[in-house]
């Protein structure tokens, strides 16, 4: 049989999964900007951030409209099309990775106001594997890397772990010491903020297993003992 | 009844927003009527064909594009009872001035058809025959313009074994590419193909179209089409006509996601009847 490649539309579709990845580096940078905002108390680096985040608000709607486009002219069938479907899920999740990005920057601009209570350990911790995950589920997307997605929702179960911890360990502060209410619930916040980025790196995971095997499946644990902050 | 014939909603090449970058306008096609005898088949066609860029026309059976295609290179004059009026504006020039070489347009103005019609010869021939009409004779260049033309229409590595073999021994697909090639060993400017996959393959339709995605660079392309996501999947600029009106033309992305004419949504989406 003769070879087809689809030129135009193997190129439009190489397009698309480009801005995927300058997306996912931007979000994941975002995160890792206002962690270093919080923990340097550094209230200009968090106005950065929440500035920044129109580029992944615009860069969510060109990647939206890009697939549109693709499904509408291009009629993607099997693989192709499961690869459209799931920019389309992704994008939505590092649009919300984006967001928490923000709302940690916020947290940071509060929080550099006093002394932390306790030297951050935890915390930086949690975002180091929320953002090693982010990393990894784009660069499975990228790489058609099944091994890498299921590694990404493995990884949410540590981040769950760790999150729990946090959480008694913060809540217990606050039993002992009520003067820590205020500055213990923004940093528990932070940390529930952190482990929605980790729920959103597994959800883009799940989708990179689903574009590349056609099947959707939980991979991760997902199931949590405490209670999530409702902000 | 003339006042419910809808114009066209668009400005034509002005608009930047929706037209983008565009280009150069190639073709201009200006209050075009065409009349079969008492039949009125194209009415008040206004419509910018932009170089270097694929133009597909759409549109039901009867709804007047492949006339609307043959008037491009006045393809239409070897009917009888065929009336042309308005203007086709070919770099400027109306091609339906008296002093126009129809000969000479037909060269800049190539054509492919619905089925492949390679002569009853060799490949060879079947490619050097254009220019030999045109008074080439040197064999030594011919064989230079076969071997470009069979090799910007993606066939020459299929071929080039067998170049005095009939053209009629080839697949469809081979057959086809093989018309291109004949049409752009005679150098055209313009491109018109009147449903040229229709009697292919989805193989091989799929290598038309990367062929004339390939073509793009260099020839400006009218392609007319029955199929829609031929037109959705290759095209920069689409026509939708209908009942020979043209309904809505714009950049074919805009056609295929948000047409603003309800007749074009309907036929796109299947519900047209």
């Amino acid at each position: 049989m003769a070879t087809v490649v689809r030129k135009s539309f193997e190129e439009q579709l190489q397009e698309l999964q480009d801005d995927l990845l300058r997306m996912g580096r931007f979000v994941e940078g975002a995160v890792a900007k206002a962690m270093r905002a919080l923990i340097n108390q550094d209230v200009n680096l968090a106005n950065e951030v929440i500035q920044e985040d129109d580029i992944a608000d615009d860069l969510d709607v060109e990647i939206f409209t890009k697939a549109m486009k693709l499904l509408a002219l291009q009629q993607p069938m099997a693989r192709d099309l499961r690869i459209i479907g799931t920019a389309l899920k992704i994008v939505t999740d590092l649009e919300r990775i984006g967001d928490h990005a923000v709302d940690i920057a916020k947290l940071a601009r509060i929080l550099s106001k006093h002394k932390f209570f306790k030297p951050l350990v935890d915390i930086p911790r949690l975002a180091d594997l929320a953002l090693s995950m982010v990393h990894n589920s784009i660069q499975a997307y990228i790489n058609r890397d099944i091994e890498l997605a299921i590694q990404v929702c493995r990884e949410d179960d540590k981040v769950d772990d760790l999150y729990e911890s946090l959480f008694d360990e913060l809540v217990g502060y606050m039993e002992r010491d009520p003067s820590l209410v205020e500055q213990a619930t923004y940093l528990l916040f932070v940390a529930y903020f952190l482990e929605r980025v980790a729920d959103h790196a597994t959800n883009m995971a799940e989708f990179v297993f689903f574009a590349e095997t056609g099947r959707l499946e939980q991979l991760a644990r997902s199931h949590r003992s405490r209670p999530e902050p409702t902000p | 009844m003339s006042e419910l014939i809808v114009k066209p909603t668009i400005e034509r090449g002005s608009d930047r927003a929706i037209f983008g970058e565009a280009g150069a306008v190639k073709i201009r096609v200006v209050d075009l009527n065409l009349y079969y005898g008492d039949f009125h088949a194209l009415k008040g066609i206004n419509l910018d064909i932009y170089a270097n860029r694929i133009t597909a026309v759409i549109g039901p059976s009867g709804c007047g594009k492949s006339t609307f295609l043959r008037c491009l290179n006045r393809m239409n004059d070897l009917i009888d009872n065929v009336r042309v009026e308005g203007q086709v504006l070919l770099d400027g020039v109306n091609i339906y001035d008296s002093s126009v070489d129809v000969v000479a347009l037909r060269r800049r103005v190539g054509m492919v058809f619905q089925k492949p019609n390679p002569f009853p010869k060799s490949i060879f021939d079947n490619v050097a025959y254009g220019p030999r009409i045109h008074g080439i004779r040197d064999k030594r260049k011919l064989q230079e313009i076969v071997e470009r033309a069979l090799k910007d229409a993606g066939l020459w590595d299929e071929v080039k074994d067998r170049l005095y073999r009939s053209a009629l021994d080839l697949s469809g697909g081979q057959q086809q590419r093989l018309c291109i090639a004949r049409v752009l060993a005679v150098e055209p400017e313009v491109i018109l193909l009147d449903e040229p996959a229709s009697a292919l393959d989805p193989t091989a339709t799929l290598r038309l179209e990367d062929l004339l995605y390939e073509l793009k660079s260099q020839y400006t392309i009218v392609i007319v089409t029955h199929n829609m996501q031929q037109a959705a999947r290759i095209s920069d600029f689409t026509a939708f006509f209908l009942n020979g009106e043209l309904i809505e033309f714009g950049p074919t992305d805009k056609i295929f996601t948000r047409p603003d004419d309800p007749r074009t949504e309907a036929y796109i989406t299947g519900r047209f009847g």
